[in-house]
């Protein structure tokens, strides 16, 4: 059925990674990705060393490189930009198989494609070993705004509800023999996004009636609070300190 | 003895103008369980939101237990929505959280409810529904008639007095709608249903009443409104091909005892 059922992002197994509480992961996953993104340009050994650790992180999370590196396509858009920067980039050119490139621009195709991928991957990494749900509970624990998560939590519960109501519209527009090939016949398919909207306000009113008849005053009861162990946080701490670590020695050699 | 429910004159207009309730009256006691019947726009989703003090603001009054429903008095409100719980029709608008176990702990969490006390308010009340193995799952995960037990085991977990259901076996194939029917009769709550499917009703329910215009047009035993074909042409009530009430309230009387 679709978007409900498998999540694509999250990979569901058993593994240190995968068993340690949210909020600790999606802090090193922050502080990781900080740190990349700092690193100057030039220490291209630093990038290696990033990378190094990311497959140990991978290795760890039982998460196959094959399945990271497909979902990693979605920096492809990303990375097109960056391949036309050497051809468009100003200053010094350097001549590479007839072809004139700008050496500032290779520089910058090189930092947007080491900086992106490694954030991607370090991004998937945490959301292969963390449930959405977990992520949206580690960011709470973190004290993110209550609004945000909240949003976040409907969104989540109604986002299948909502591509269940637009898949069954659809349906019920081809079943009607619509079938658009050109653009002027688009109407439907505008029309059906107001009818999608329009329910969607509703399904929200009703949703809100349900909540105020469970007692619901306009605050979320706290969630149970547990939360990260120390040991927990500390075997966190470790991916941003190596690659801080890491940053330093490339900087001072 | 109190009544469970005692509802006095009743009558209630939305803003816009459209009357729907002109004078309710009606009393349950304490254990019954009763139906409400009624053609559509009879105003029967009206009369189960002034329950629980959603809607308010016409003549007339509401009392749950002895207590009157009055939405100013806060406190009061949210004990009175503790005693009424609502299933309502649709349990994608019930079930909101990510979780089954999450959403049934929404409701006694909200009056409360913490720690050991709220798992234990969680387990029983999915117990009682029969799904206690699903309680990690996602919502959208679970078929339509396990999606409507959660949502019962959502609003039995803050342990109310009077059950209201909005159309409770409404899009349940045969065999979910009998095991929804199994748990509602085991529990032992006051029971209101609002329901078109009189065969459940008649089921479920010893005493139904019908709501038409806004007001109460009959009372009385369920097989007795069923089988009065005057009374249910008059209120836009028909039963399902074949099915004769008189026969039903005889298998129902044999399995019993």
């Amino acid at each position: 059925m679709g978007a409900g059922h498998a999540h694509p992002l999250h990979l569901e197994r058993d593994s240190p990674v995968h068993r340690i509480e949210p909020e600790a992961k999606i802090a090193a996953t922050v502080l990781f990705t900080v740190v990349v993104v700092v690193t100057p340009r030039e220490h291209v050994s630093a990038f290696a060393g990033y990378a190094v650790l990311l497959a140990v992180l991978t290795a760890a999370a039982r998460v196959p490189a094959l399945w990271l590196l497909r979902r990693a396509a979605i920096e492809v858009p990303f990375v097109l930009l960056a391949v036309a920067l050497p051809f468009l980039g100003h200053g010094e050119r350097v001549t590479w198989l007839g072809l004139s490139l700008s050496v500032d621009g290779l520089w910058g195709a090189w930092n947007i494609l080491a900086k992106g991928t490694l954030g991607v991957v370090a991004s998937l990494l945490l959301a292969a070993s963390t449930t959405a749900r977990d992520l949206l509970l580690g960011l709470d624990r973190l004290r993110c705004p209550e609004v945000f998560t909240q949003i976040a939590t409907f969104m989540l519960r109604y986002l299948d509800v909502l591509a269940d109501d637009a898949r069954r519209m659809r349906v019920a527009r081809l079943s009607r023999g619509y079938d658009p090939r050109f653009l002027w016949q688009v109407k439907a398919f505008a029309v059906g996004i107001g009818a999608l909207f329009l329910r969607a306000y509703e399904r929200g009113e009703r949703v809100y009636l349900a909540m105020v008849s469970r007692g619901y005053t306009g605050r979320m009861p706290a969630p149970d609070q547990s939360g990260a162990s120390r040991a927990q946080w500390a075997a966190c701490a470790v991916l941003p300190v190596a690659a801080a670590g890491i940053a330093l020695a490339a900087v001072v050699a | 003895m109190t009544p469970a429910l005692r509802i006095t004159g009743l009558r209630f207009a939305y803003p816009d103008g459209t009357a729907t309730l002109h004078g309710v009256d009606l009393s349950v006691e304490p254990g019954e369980r009763v139906a409400l019947l009624g053609p559509n726009g009879a105003g029967k989703t009206t009369l189960v939101l002034h329950l629980n003090g959603i809607l308010s603001g016409g003549a007339g009054s509401v009392e749950i237990g002895g207590r009157r429903v009055d939405p100013a008095d806060r406190p009061a409100v949210s004990e009175i929505r503790r005693r009424v719980g609502i299933v309502f029709q649709d349990p994608d608008d019930q079930l909101f959280m990510p979780t089954v176990a999450e959403d049934v702990a929404f409701g006694p969490a909200n009056m409360g409810v913490r720690g050991p006390e709220l798992r234990e308010r969680v387990n029983e009340a999915l117990a009682a529904v029969g799904m206690s193995a699903h309680r990690d799952q996602v919502p959208q995960h679970l078929s339509f008639g396990q999606r409507r037990r959660v949502a019962v085991a959502t609003v039995l977990a803050m342990r109310p007095e009077i059950l209201v259901l909005d159309e409770p076996s409404s899009n349940l194939d045969p065999a979910s709608r009998r095991e929804l029917s199994e748990i509602l009769r085991g529990l032992a709550v006051t029971l209101l249903m609002v329901t078109h499917d009189l065969p459940y009703a008649m089921e479920l329910c010893p005493r139904s009443v019908i709501l038409d215009g806004g007001r109460i047009a009959a009372d009385g035993p369920t097989v007795d409104l069923l089988s009065d074909p005057e009374l249910m042409r008059g209120h836009r009530l028909e039963l399902p091909f074949g099915f004769d009430p008189v026969v039903a309230a005889a298998q129902l009387g044999q399995a019993r005892s």
